[in-house]
């Protein structure tokens, strides 16, 4: 039992930390833009499909450094040819605009890659087992995933706080307009911030492609998850996120370790009560219904607090 | 200046008005009545039916983003939960034994869609636009999860069937026939249109238009906004069940994919598509994308792909739709300075196909290139591993795309020219 | 207390007065709002009699707009209270209070763009005239909303304009649309925000002339740049100087006032 906690705790600031890799571009994006960037989980899903073609043709390591920024670059590009076109037509027409190209990349990877699973291998200089925790083995690669995700935020930290592009983006965050007035150039700051957003998308896939799945369907499974993530965080704050990640995080993996019901609990229901809806509920495993939790989270956050745990802008 | 006068020249333009207005509606259903009559195979037949069903499921979905500006991710909740009520209360009549006929079946199936709109909506329309959007995404989300879960209700994986014909007969009519179920199709059609239109000319329809354009100042005319978007959530809800009941009488079937984000994503492409800003908008566009994707999909394995691409120029370049670029020209019309424009239109689509088939060819020689499959354009069978097909597509998209570049100039000048003459005439405000 | 209330016009006394004629229109008791740690309006002191016709001036960033706000819903105070007709409205949402009687226009216009300047004027008369939530009535075939609206549209000279897209009118029109929408509730306490900002001289004529003649009856409200205009419209002025009033009278008594004098340097060559 305590093993379980040990490993799935461990799993879960892992998972945790991966969600804020992803939420904290998608909430940098959302604040500074107002854009909620649909197709953010499908550059996270680009960044791992990169990610294993370049390792396949130059190695894991250049592929490391390649794959996000190839990814930064196309996001660049979406917003410079597309989002700022979109811009004049309101905040439904670039949302729906995302949504589209979710779906367009979506298409795309299964066309060229197929809908089966990648064979995305980690790279052999980290597939041993860190440590032992009571009988099971921790693999390396997951302290690696563990190491980057710290590193990036640690760095995320420092340039916010620290340097005067961080400054910029700080201010921007809560007043986009007055960034414009002050004389800085917005349209390169939004094509930056929207570039560098992506490409954290993207190294997120990179590092997560080898231990997750990496299938065409990864964006849309990962992708309402990041939104719950948000919404519980608070729409526009950082700390939100990073808070509301951890907790998500945990919680699915908790809730995927876990494995009993109410029927495991308390034994079976008396049998002629035959099937209904309360049968249902009483045989089903936690583990069945996890994928269902941040869903659940979400219509709770919605109805206790609307504005998530931090969060500062009204939509 | 409206003075009591009736001046002859403004009572027949009213009159005028009104015969098109209710001669567009008698086409229209006489369209409906005749239709099987001139394409009756089995597949036209099954066609029309979808196509019937996807119209209201799009105008349904019309009240919540044109008419009140909220955008749904999971409108098809409300569908499928249509689609399942439907099923049950059909198992039920049947056996029961209730003397219920299956044309009143659909009402069931909007009582499904409705009352889930109704336990859900207050806490959903709480907050429009960019939130309301994630919180019908989440709420799809969980909805179609949980249908996986609670099986007695939802069947499971494989969902709930049913048989349309042992309901009790009505008129002799069994609905065992195809063309029977289209004309039970198509008689909710014309009701569930006529109600939805009749909803955009009430106090509720023109205020629901008000909180779209500024949901701010509506408060200071004396309406709460949450108000008007729950009960246009409401009613978007009760049309979209009608809709999956009669897919659900259909199909015999209702399964947990009635409730999915593909089926969420198709409204909201045909709805879009079509045209939100106006009503009939969202019928070219279910018409449309319901006829592409069963046609398409014989065709081409990522018929997917080419909805997205089409969506995605839609919104950046048409943002109004079918219906919004059809509406543009009205002005020119009532000028009578469209014929100025068609040429430029003509000289266009020469390269403007090149460009198509170009981009077409990219993409099915990269969807293809795997398996070798011949790529039919036009007649001619392209062999995608080979390279005369990649310079081929290459030719075409770039020297289609700078030709067409320079007929597109050529047509927004036209056009300009039209538009400066129409409005000199009066027909642009 | 820094207000000088009494003037020449029925200036009646929230606090204690008797009969409902005798309540102040309008009464505004210590407010605060604070955003975080700024103080935007600081001990906030207003009364507005039944029936007068009251403008508030203040230098840029006075708070004139927060003010409105303030007394409109749009925020809530974050100490003090307002009071409508004698009724406290501080803490009720915008439709609540706007359905006890009092309406406001706004500095930016705020009309319904993709509407015709009918349907604009028609949705505002639609709450009024209790239909409410009605979806089980044609809206064309209510005479007594069509007479109405075709009334305000006569009233607003916008007839002939009735079709056109309200975000296609010309500037001039939309504050008229913009005035038009906010008496079309038959509010009897009247708020407008600047309502002649960006206008020509002859069409500020033309539009006081147009708000004299719609607020007769009515208590109006008035925020106002344009000295002209508050001096030949208002019953009584109140100054507002970093969100607190520093005076408060007749317009003969706000033009010899030394502190008014101070603040406004240079506004005499308005």
């Amino acid at each position: 039992m305590l093993e379980l906690i040990v490993i799935s705790t461990l799993n879960g600031v892992l998972f945790g930390m991966l969600l804020f890799l992803l939420s904290s571009g998608l909430t940098v994006i959302f604040s500074m833009m107002g854009v909620l960037n649909f197709a953010h989980a499908s550059f996270y899903m680009l960044g791992a499909f990169f990610g294993f073609q370049l390792t396949k043709w130059i190695g894991f390591w250049p592929a490391l450094v390649l794959a996000p920024l190839l990814v930064g670059a196309i996001g660049m590009a979406v917003e410079r040819y597309g989002l700022r076109n979109t811009h004049k037509h309101g905040h439904v027409a670039e949302l729906l605009l995302t949504f589209g190209l979710a779906f367009v990349i979506e298409e795309i990877v299964s066309m060229i890659w197929g809908k089966s699973p990648l064979d995305y291998r980690v790279p052999a200089l980290l597939d041993f087992p860190a440590f032992t925790i009571f009988s099971t083995n921790y693999p390396a690669y997951k302290l690696f995933m563990l190491a980057v995700s710290i590193t990036i935020f640690v760095a995320l930290l420092v340039v916010l706080k620290r340097t005067r592009v961080g400054l910029i983006v700080q201010a921007a965050l809560t007043h986009p307009h007055m960034v414009g007035h002050l004389g800085h150039n917005v349209g390169r700051v939004f094509m930056a911030v929207f570039g560098v957003g992506c490409a954290l998308a993207g190294l997120a896939g990179v590092i997560a492609g080898p231990a997750l799945v990496t299938q065409s369907d990864m964006a849309a499974s990962l992708g309402p998850i990041l939104f719950v993530v948000i919404v519980f965080g608070g729409l526009g704050s950082l700390p939100g996120a990073f808070i509301a990640s951890l907790v998500i995080g945990l919680v699915q993996t908790f809730a995927v370790a876990l494995d009993g019901s109410l029927a495991s609990a308390f034994g079976p229901l008396d049998p002629s009560a035959g099937p209904s809806v309360l049968t249902d509920i009483w045989n089903v495993t936690i583990a069945q219904v996890a994928p269902i939790v941040p869903y659940m989270l979400l219509v709770l956050v919605l109805i206790v607090r609307p504005m998530g745990l931090m969060g500062t802008r009204e939509s | 200046m409206t003075t009591a006068a009736t001046s002859t020249p403004k009572m027949k333009a009213a009159a005028g008005g009104h015969v098109r207005f209710y001669g567009i509606w008698l086409i229209g259903i006489a369209a409906l009545l005749v239709l099987p009559m001139i394409f009756s195979s089995g597949g036209s037949l099954t066609s029309f039916s979808l196509i019937g069903i996807a119209i209201i499921f799009a105008l349904s979905y019309n009240i919540l983003l044109g008419q009140t500006g909220l955008l749904s991710f999971g409108h098809a909740v409300h569908y499928g939960l249509g689609g399942f009520a439907a099923c049950h209360m059909m198992n039920a009549v049947v056996s029961h034994g209730w003397p219920i006929p299956l044309p009143f079946i659909p009402l069931f199936g909007g009582l499904g869609g409705l009352v889930f709109a109704i336990i859900i909506g207050w806490v959903m329309t709480k907050r429009a636009g960019t939130v309301f959007a994630m919180i019908s995404l989440g709420i799809g989300e969980l909805v179609a999860s949980s249908s996986l879960i609670l099986r007695s209700v939802f069947g499971g994986e494989a969902g709930i069937t049913t048989d349309r014909t042992a309901l009790p007969k009505m008129l002799g009519w069994s609905f065992g026939p195809q063309i029977q179920v289209y004309y039970l199709i198509a008689f909710w059609l014309v009701l569930s249109a006529i109600a939805m239109y009749a909803l955009t000319r009430t106090p509720l329809g023109r205020i629901c238009n008000a909180v779209r354009d500024n949901p701010e100042r509506v408060q200071f005319i004396g309406y709460d906004p949450h108000v008007v978007r729950y009960l246009a959530f409401c009613f978007a809800g009760f049309f979209a069940g009608i809709a999956g009941g009669l897919a659900a009488i259909n199909f015999e079937i209702a399964n947990s994919a009635y409730l999915g984000a593909i089926q969420s994503g198709l409204v909201l492409f045909s709805s879009f598509i079509g045209g939100v800003a106006y009503f009939f908008g969202p019928i070219l566009g279910a018409i449309l994308v319901t006829y592409l994707q069963l046609g398409l999909t014989n065709v081409t394995g990522v018929w997917q792909l080419y909805f997205g691409i089409i969506f995605i120029g839609i919104v950046m370049f048409a943002p109004g739709g079918i219906a919004g670029l059809l509406m543009m020209h009205r002005p020119l019309v009532r000028a009578g300075t469209l014929w100025t424009v068609i040429p430029s239109y003509l000289v266009a689509i020469v390269p403007t196909v090149a460009l198509a088939c170009g981009v077409i060819l990219t993409i099915e020689t990269v969807a293809r290139y795997s398996s070798g499959d011949p790529i039919n354009l036009f007649g001619i069978a392209f062999n995608p591993t080979s390279p005369v097909t990649w310079i081929a597509a290459a030719v075409l998209v770039v020297g289609g795309s700078f030709v067409a570049r320079l007929t597109w100039r050529r047509i927004a000048e036209a056009w300009d020219r039209a538009a400066t003459v129409a409005r000199d005439r009066g027909y642009l405000a | 207390m820094s207000e000088a209330v009494i003037g020449t016009s029925e200036a009646a006394i929230g606090n204690g007065a008797a009969g409902p004629d005798k309540r102040a229109a309008i009464e505004v008791r210590a407010v605060e709002k604070r955003f975080g740690n700024v103080g935007i309006i600081r001990d906030l002191n207003l009364s507005v009699a039944q029936g007068e016709r009251h403008a508030i001036i203040g230098p840029n960033g006075a708070g004139k707009s927060t003010t409105f706000n303030l007394i409109s819903g749009h925020i809530k105070p974050t100490s003090g209270e307002v009071r409508l007709n004698g009724d406290l409205i501080s803490g009720l949402q915008p439709f609540e209070i706007n359905r006890r009687g009092l309406s406001r226009s706004f500095q930016v216009t705020n009309v319904f763009a993709r509407m015709s300047v009918w349907e604009n004027v028609r949705c505002a008369v639609l709450w009024a005239t209790g239909h409410r939530y009605a979806f089980w009535k044609n809206v064309d075939s209510l005479p007594e909303v069509r007479e109405r609206t075709a009334q305000i549209l006569d009233d607003i000279h916008l007839t002939h304009r009735r079709d056109v897209p309200a975000g296609l009118l010309t500037y001039a029109e939309q504050r008229e649309l913009e005035i038009g929408i906010t008496i079309a509730s038959g509010a009897t306490v009247v708020m407008l925000d600047e309502p002649t900002a960006g206008m020509s001289n002859a069409e500020t004529e033309r539009a006081v002339a147009l708000i004299r003649r719609l607020t007769e009856g009515k208590t109006l409200v008035i925020v106002e740049h344009d000295m002209s205009v508050v001096f030949g419209l208002a019953d009584r002025i109140s100054v507002l100087v970093y969100g607190h009033i520093i005076a408060s009278g007749t317009p003969q008594e706000i033009r010899r006032d030394p502190k008014v004098k101070e603040a406004y340097l240079g506004e005499e060559a308005h």
